[in-house]
């Protein structure tokens, strides 16, 4: 049975003669956080924009819940909801009047989206900031109402834009709480991050965009065991030197050993060896061992293996636009 | 049933929200109530207070709603929380009748102001009030959708200002407002035709003083063109520059 929420076959965008998104095709199954990640400009946010309504697609095909996201795109928004990169809410309001405001859009009747309001601001630890006009609030409290506005219809599929950029640690691990929390009542939820950290944290499956192209997607686990099934083992010894290192090679034979500081020696595996051989070398070399750890790549390694892009220059990019 | 509740909520908002932000009071409220002060404090009779009647309450409207509109659409596109209204499940021609009506209401509302100013000082009797008060509502709902075209076609408040004045102050000289248009050098006088105000204010004063040179019903199925066209071309205009 298939269980995709989200299809989008060959989708593309063309602005003039640049062309912001290319063919781009995947699959969201219902219930999952799928990750985006990319650096700035690599096409994440026009794919959200055509996948919400917000911008046309220039070929391809969206299919949402199973209705077509392009010509019944207006149904298509009834289920969906949007926290946008930018804490879009109206100024003037209270939080709890951004709220009743955002749920009658959806048709929502007064009761039930006054109701609705003081749950979410109890909900999102903004009960008593509800009277304060969204203008006083702080940049982490405005993003907390601005990710509660987007679920105050209770929507199938939220799309988050960058959810927790420009904010302080605690109100980012609030909002990754919610992100979970959220998923666990059956969301589907799709997002787009520069944090590769957050994606490792809460995504089940991630796709890589760059320069308008999906260059890889896969369950996290996947990504993070690689498909060269590397298994890293980094030693801490008392002290070691490069004749340590020469020696480990000729009595290893085919194992990648690499020096990494001077107490410090990682030993590259194609697959799970015993490691007492490993002790006993270095006992017999009269050297202490500290420590024992496996490596394991993370995310962003993996991110940085496969793109080519280095993670330091996309978050300044990131928080420069910001 | 939810479309409506969406629609009302709109314009209940903006109501709350914008009718007295400062370009409105300055542009939409001060500035016809000045107009209106001063013509009538310069008028030399009570006869001519009534004359001039139908050309305030006519840019009264023309003021308001275009200054109104600059705020609640340009604002909000700056703020980026008309996309919020774009992502919404509702269609973009009912969105835009929601973003307008509180300012059409605001245009009938500026338009009785000059009229509570007169009534202390001009007997106002003999008015056909009805015929008044559809061109009112037409006046509004035209100047209205010229306000709406104007702010969709710019991204600042200041540049929706400035832009409004290039169409409002020409109109308000060769609408036959101040200066009849039989008055005005021949080349010009087509101009005159063109423009949606000649046909409100002459609808005004053929009601309020009974000296229009147009049929009402020509100038109210021209106000009606106006409008509906204007409507047309600004909702296009959204949907292709804000949803690109």
């Amino acid at each position: 049975m298939n269980t995709n929420i989200i299809e989008v076959y060959n989708l593309s965008k063309q602005f003039g003669d640049f062309k912001a998104v290319k063919d781009v095709s995947f699959s969201i199954e219902a219930g999952e956080i799928f990750g985006f990640l990319g650096p700035n400009g690599s096409g994440k946010t026009t794919t959200i924009n055509m996948l919400t309504g917000l911008a046309r697609p220039t070929s391809g095909s969206i299919r949402i819940a199973g209705q077509d996201g392009i010509m019944n795109i207006k149904r298509v928004q009834q289920i969906i909801g949007i926290v946008p990169d930018e804490s879009n809410l109206y100024e003037d309001l209270s939080g709890f009047d951004n709220l009743v405001f955002c749920a009658s859009l959806y048709g929502i009747s007064k009761n039930n989206r006054e109701t609705r309001a003081k749950l979410l601001l109890e909900q999102f630890g903004l009960a008593d900031a509800g009277n304060r006009p969204f203008k006083a609030y702080s940049k982490g409290m405005k993003r907390k109402l601005t990710f509660a506005a987007g679920i105050i219809h209770e929507p199938k599929i939220l799309f988050l834009d960058e959810p927790t950029t420009g904010i302080d640690v605690e109100n980012a691990r609030q909002i990754r709480k919610l992100v979970k929390d959220l998923n666990n009542t059956g969301t589907t939820i799709f997002l787009t991050t520069h944090y590769i950290e957050e994606a490792e944290r809460l995504c089940n499956r991630v796709g890589f965009i760059v320069d308008g192209k999906i260059v890889h997607i896969d369950k996290v686990e996947n990504l993070m065991t690689g498909d060269e099934k590397e298994y890293i083992i980094e030693f801490t010894l008392d002290t070691h030197d490069s004749t340590l290192t020469k020696s480990m090679i000729q009595a290893f034979p085919g194992t990648k050993v690499s020096k990494i500081d001077n107490q410090k020696i990682r030993i590259i595996l194609k697959e799970k060896t015993d490691l007492a051989p490993f002790i006993k070398f270095f006992e017999d070399s009269n050297k202490l061992i500290y420590e024992a750890r496996i490596i394991r790549p993370s995310l962003e390694d993996v991110f940085v293996k496969i793109t080519g892009i280095e993670i330091a220059k996309m978050k300044k990019e990131k928080d420069e636009k910001k | 049933m939810n479309q409506a509740i969406a629609f009302m909520s709109i314009l209940m908002k903006d109501m709350k929200t914008y009718y007295l932000k400062p370009p409105n009071i300055s542009w939409g409220i001060i500035f016809p109530i000045s107009w209106a002060l001063m013509f009538f404090a310069r008028s030399e009779s009570a006869v001519d207070s009534r004359g001039i009647l139908p050309g305030v309450m006519a840019l009264s409207i023309l003021f308001g709603t275009t200054s109104m509109l600059a705020v609640t659409i340009t604002f909000e596109r700056k703020s980026r929380s008309f996309e919020r209204l774009l992502l919404a499940p509702i269609s973009l021609n009912l969105l835009m009748l929601a973003k307008t009506t509180g300012a059409i209401f605001f245009g009938v509302i500026n338009a009785f102001i000059p009229v509570l100013f007169a009534s202390f000082m001009v007997d106002l009797s003999g008015i056909n009030w009805l015929a008044a008060f559809f061109g009112v509502i037409l006046i509004a709902v035209t100047s209205t959708f010229l306000g709406l075209f104007i702010a969709v076609s710019v991204s600042e408040v200041f540049e929706a200002q400035t832009f409004s004045n290039f169409f409002r102050f020409p109109m308000m000289f060769l609408c036959g407002l101040f200066i009849p248009i039989s008055n005005l050098p021949a080349l010009v006088r087509p101009l005159s035709f063109m423009l949606p105000l000649t046909y409100g204010a002459d609808v005004l004063r053929f009601s309020i003083n009974h000296t229009g040179i147009i049929q009402p019903w020509i100038s109210y199925l021209v106000l009606l063109a106006f409008s509906f066209g204007l409507f047309l071309i600004s909702t296009r205009n959204i949907k292709k520059r804000w949803i690109y």
